[in-house]
């Protein structure tokens, strides 16, 4: 081939190959091979044949399917060159290629199934939370470890260890590649939800540093999310996707240019971004006129409840708290308790809240829950008890590693100091 | 792959059951060891005499040592065993989730090594 140009197009084209395609291409070779690591040292190898091939060759007419047989096919290749030095290669190497001949080319058909199959193995029950996490941002999303590291503001060596150990996990139990059975799909798909749910909360609310959003995290969440919904459309799964779009459309309202947090009420709300209220809301529709609501589906539908609100003062809070009646029984936990408590707050008064709020403190499951103690100093400062505002939000103060959240605090204490002096006046 | 079961139970409320809710837990593992007979997946188990009637030895530089009692005390006790053959973890664990004991203890499942023998 003469042309310098025609390389340089096909080479991009290869990119843009690997872009698009190079997570579905490994996971069908995880089934054919039976292992990550083999899959993704054939997938590296197909893509390097396909810089070398495709420029002399031209593009094959089917990219993928050309790159899943190139991979497989190298990888028997190179099992059967070391099978010279471990004899039990050479079975395995005889029984992928018995397989091979079985099915030919025709393996498009199970493309999606076999994602499917990659994100329930990434995220299964029997594989720590962790794991779960960097093994699902590794192989599902393609990140590389230096990436997750960073995002999780951890070393790559201790994400590194964790996918190995996962990936070793997997093939001692015998962690199958597969979608599991319709009775345990339920139980199962919450995994893979708590999995997503875990990277966007971690890219939204960052739990620690100084940025309070990574926004590539929640990005790839919401990627995550679309995939899911696209394979397998179950209500939660799409209930999340709609809770997860619709936290997302506040992003740039809910912080200042100078990155300090602005809460829900306060938020300038034509800086929400409307395409993602409009599809968020419309996954809500959706999932709620399914067979049965979940926590996702419904924490969404509260939420699209404060999106259907144009200013904070229009918003339905007997709606809300109708809502969160149903989300107690659905997920009886202390946090969805106190958000039901600030909603209460909102609909029949500040002391009503607090009354709500110190009797879950009482039980003292949030007592070191940050936000369960600004939201009381919140309710104290409105009905005018200033010192026990003020110790609230000391104790929100010291549980707090979030700067910006720090800062708003902070203000809070000041402006309260401000009030009582001048009260005094 | 072959699984083992181990079952973890609290010995004293196994201990404290009525004689009609132990006939009950009986018969309950009569049927599920049946069940997994039937399967195939099925290849041993067996119920442990209570923990006081345990033993530990250990050797160390040549002196060997006996003490009662197990090596860790837990507030559930090894109570018994299934060895099983079952496809993937996920089939084990369907069949772990059957074994009775699972409502009122936990059941550890965990794969047999197999060791490379030499040609």
């Amino acid at each position: 081939m003469g042309s310098g140009e025609a390389v340089e197009q096909v080479r991009a084209a290869v990119d843009a190959v690997y872009r698009a395609d190079s997570r579905r291409v490994l996971a069908t070779l995880i089934r054919l091979l039976g292992d990550f690591d083999r899959a993704e040292e054939a997938m590296h190898e197909a893509f390097a044949a396909a810089v070398e091939q495709w420029p002399r060759d031209g593009m094959p007419a089917n990219p993928r399917a050309w790159l899943v047989s190139t991979g497989r096919f190298k990888s028997i290749t190179t099992m059967r060159k070391r099978a010279r030095f471990d004899a039990s290669l050479n079975e395995l190497a005889e029984r992928l290629e018995a397989a091979a001949r079985e099915t030919g080319g025709h393996d498009e058909d199970s493309v999606d199934d076999d994602r499917l199959r990659l994100i329930f193995t990434c995220c299964h029950p029997a594989l720590t939370p962790d794991a779960r996490i960097a093994l699902t941002l590794r192989e599902v999303c393609g990140l590389t470890t230096e990436e997750i590291a960073s995002a999780f503001f951890t070393s790559p060596s201790t994400v590194a260890q964790r996918i190995v150990r996962a990936k070793a996990k997997i093939r001692d139990a015998g962690i199958p590649y597969q979608v599991p059975a319709l009775a345990d799909l339920a139980e199962r798909l919450d995994s893979v939800l708590h999995v997503v749910y875990l990277v966007f909360n971690e890219g939204y609310f960052a739990s620690s540093g100084e940025s309070l959003t990574r926004h590539d995290l929640s990005g790839e969440a919401i990627r995550l999310g679309r995939l899911l919904i696209e394979l397998l459309p179950e209500p939660e799964a799409i209930g999340l996707l709609a809770l997860m779009l619709l936290h997302e459309s506040r992003r740039a309202a809910r912080t200042s240019a100078d990155g300090e947090l602005i809460l829900l009420a306060d938020q300038d709300r034509s800086r929400w971004n409307g395409d993602q209220i409009a599809e968020g809301s419309a996954l809500v529709e959706r999932a709620l006129t399914m067979r049965r609501l979940g926590p996702y589906t419904l924490q969404a539908a509260i939420a699209a409840v404060h999106a259907g609100a144009a200013v904070a003062a229009a918003t339905d809070w007997p709606q809300i708290v109708a809502l969160y009646d149903i989300l107690v029984r659905a997920d009886p936990a202390p946090i969805v308790e106190l958000n039901r408590a600030a909603a209460v707050a909102m609909r029949d008064g500040p002391l009503a809240g607090l009354t709500l709020i110190d009797a879950i403190l009482a039980r003292g499951e949030l007592a070191d829950y940050g936000h369960a103690h600004s939201a009381r100093a919140d309710l104290c400062r409105r009905l005018g008890r200033t010192d026990e505002a003020r110790a609230s939000y000391r104790r929100a103060l010291a549980l707090t590693r979030q700067e910006p959240e720090r800062r708003f605090l902070e203000r809070r204490l000041q402006e309260l100091a401000f009030h009582s002096r001048g009260a005094g006046h | 792959m072959k699984y083992l079961c181990l079952i973890y139970d609290e010995e004293q409320k196994m201990a404290g059951m009525s004689k009609s809710d132990g006939d009950a837990f009986m018969a309950e593992y009569g049927a599920f060891t049946a069940s997994v007979k039937s399967s195939g997946h099925y290849l041993g188990g067996e119920a442990l005499q209570p923990v006081q009637t345990a033993t530990t030895i250990r050797s160390r530089n040549g002196k060997v040592s006996t003490t009662d009692g197990p090596f860790a005390e837990t507030k559930e006790q090894l109570g018994g065993f299934y060895l099983i053959e079952a496809k993937d973890l996920n089939d084990a664990i369907q069949v772990a989730s059957r074994i009775p004991s699972v409502k009122t203890g936990s059941i550890e499942v965990r794969p047999i090594m197999v060791f490379n023998r030499p040609a």
